[in-house]
């Protein structure tokens, strides 16, 4: 199911240009709309492909979100691009009324997030929207794991109703699926087995949770399962139960604040359905700053070593 | 064409039942907005019964023109005209704000057939008119989009992105008509955050600009009519309001902007209704 060989290196955000060239051409309603940022957002290929369903609009993240709830109303299925930063960050309140309580089949999609972004800084850092979107009652919320997860997505979610938001980075990371991986919203994927430590994790670092499950297991004979975690909302409940079942203790992965992200909904469902001790991976209540993706990664403790010895936390914590 | 005098009448007298609607349902709901509904009562009731392509046994029909109220606390203005103009029983206007009412205190589209978008947080409606007018241009679609909204939303940043997007995607067939009652919760709107030159604003960013009286429906359909002629941009109609028309007390006074009659209140505003209404009848 995975690559098992070298894994080439492509940004998400390839994923999703891909993908939206390939649904715009299923199907005409699809629109792209976005806010001066084509080219890095991938929408450029969209445009050149599909010139009649494109929309430009400028520096205007609010209007993306009401610009694009209008043209849900008639029948059309916009995809809208910006920085995730800015989109949810900065219309958070219209995704809320446009997009959620008046169910409109919008699609953002939310580019450049994580600290990886690098070099732009804390300001075009986007680590809290998982929560700001997981928080809406009725959004579909998809971070996939590489650019080909990425694509699947795109294709999917826009033959899927409903108010949806799909993010995704900037910096190339590690191809780890194949074509033929299967991808189905809302069912999380065992990419690795193991009974010892479930690592749950979403988006780019879910290569770094596999990288540190194999470590794990040559020095300390550990065996994690790796679970890709990517549909955030509505999150398969059943795969986090089973896990911390069999498991016994849960680590989360994701480039987000801890605060509030995919891991405190993995504790929100086991704290009700089956208790176990949880460690969580991400940035701890702090923002971002310039510098190389690798560096971040591992500056803000997401990286392969920090994993690690979270899963040992975890483990020794089992008793 | 210029309407004869007895449609005009006509007119005035569906008015009058819209503010009549408005007064029963708000003092039956005991909180929600007075000022602003009956100030327009006359561009309401022209919409409904007079510029609008619509069927209330068919709110869904693809090929009607859509009305968005962005101000949605106004929304008792709408509810009241939907109800005469057939979309549900009159005597519905008295479940206003109340729980499980369709009738939401500020109007959600899922709830109430023929509401075209949920809104109530400024600063919204304008925009999605951009959107949904920019769709019919997409599809060679006839219908169009009108929106209503407040002098006071033109505080938010939002609005004027929709303003420069219509411009920029030429919509004539979006028509913005503003409530311009000078008037919103902390007092004037030229104390709170000056609006005027407002004409010249919309002119700048490459509108069609008409202004009228908003109390007098002749000159409201008028300017409608002509705005609809415009071709390559889109235009606004800012009708000039009286807060609370039609209710002597209220009229002119921003305290009545977000607060409901009493039962007492109710029964004079009434009276004076039915005093006009015989005017109009004679």
């Amino acid at each position: 199911m995975l690559k098992t060989q070298e894994f080439k290196q492509v940004p998400t955000r390839n994923g999703f240009g891909e993908g939206l060239i390939e649904a715009g051409t299923r199907n005409k309603n699809v629109i792209g709309i976005c806010a001066d940022l084509a080219e890095s957002t991938r929408m450029e290929g969209f445009k050149k492909a599909h010139p009649a369903q494109y929309f430009e609009i400028g520096v205007s993240e609010q209007m993306l979100v009401a610009l694009a709830g209008g043209l849900a109303a008639v029948g059309k299925i916009p995809w809208i691009a910006s920085y995730a930063m800015f989109n949810p960050g900065r219309s958070w309140e219209q995704v809320r009324t446009i997009m959620a309580l008046n169910e409109t089949n919008v699609k953002i999609a939310g580019a450049h997030a994580g600290v990886s972004v690098g070099p732009d800084g804390a300001t075009h850092q986007a680590i809290e929207d998982i929560a700001i979107m997981r928080v809406i009652p009725h959004m579909l919320v998809v971070v996939p794991c590489d650019s080909i997860q990425t694509k699947k997505a795109t294709i999917l979610l826009s033959e899927t109703w409903g108010p949806t938001y799909l993010r995704f980075g900037r910096d190339k990371s590690p191809i780890i699926t194949t074509e033929e991986t299967p991808f189905e919203l809302g069912k999380a994927q065992t990419f690795r087995e193991g009974d010892d430590v479930a690592i749950v994790a979403c988006g780019i670092l879910v290569y770094n949770a596999l990288v540190a499950a194999d470590e794990l297991a040559k020095e300390d004979g550990i065996e994690c399962r790796v679970i890709n975690n990517h549909t955030i909302k509505p999150m398969d409940e059943a795969a986090i139960v089973s896990a911390a079942q069999e498991c016994g203790t849960v680590v989360t992965v994701e480039e987000h604040q801890i605060h509030g992200g995919m891991g405190s909904r993995v504790a929100e469902i086991l704290a009700q359905r089956h208790p176990v001790p949880i460690e969580f991976v991400g940035v701890d209540d702090r923002f971002g700053q310039s510098g190389d993706p690798a560096e971040l990664i591992e500056y803000y403790g997401m990286g392969a070593s920090s994993i690690k010895d979270a899963a040992r936390r975890a483990f020794k914590r089992k008793g | 064409m210029a309407l004869s005098p007895e449609r005009i009448a006509e007119l005035k007298l569906h008015a009058n039942d819209v503010r009549q609607g408005i007064i029963r349902a708000l003092v039956a709901a005991g909180s929600g907005h007075s000022a602003g509904p009956l100030d327009m009562a006359d561009i309401f009731a022209a919409l409904y019964f007079q510029i609008l392509r619509h069927d209330p046994k068919n709110p869904d029909w693809p090929e009607r023109d859509r009305l968005l109220l962005s101000c949605g606390h106004i929304t008792p203005v709408r509810y009241s005209a939907m109800a005469y103009a057939g979309y549900f029983p009159v005597e519905e206007l008295l479940t206003l704000r109340k729980f499980g009412t369709r009738l939401q205190g500020h109007p959600e589209r899922l709830r109430l057939p023929g509401v075209e978008t949920t809104s109530g947080p400024l600063g919204e409606g304008l925009a999605q008119g951009v959107g949904m007018a920019l769709g019919a241009k997409t599809d060679g679609n006839d219908w169009r989009v009108y929106v209503v909204t407040s002098d006071a939303e033109h505080q938010c940043g939002l609005h004027w992105e929709a303003v420069l997007t219509g411009a920029k995607f030429k919509l004539d067939n979006l028509i913005n008509i503003i409530d311009r009652n000078f008037i919103q919760i902390d007092g004037s709107t030229e104390d709170v955050m000056p609006l005027d030159p407002l004409a010249d604003k919309y002119r700048a960013f490459n509108w069609e600009v008409f202004e009228c009286d908003g109390n007098d429906i002749a000159a409201v359909i008028e300017m409608i009519e002509r705005a609809k002629q415009t071709k390559g941009r889109p235009s606004v109609v800012i009708a000039h309001t009286v807060p609370g028309k039609g209710v002597s007390y209220m009229e002119g006074d921003y305290t009545w902007h977000g607060k409901p009659p009493n039962r007492e209140q109710a029964d004079e505003a009434l009276r004076e209704l039915n005093a006009e209404r015989e005017k109009i009848h004679a």
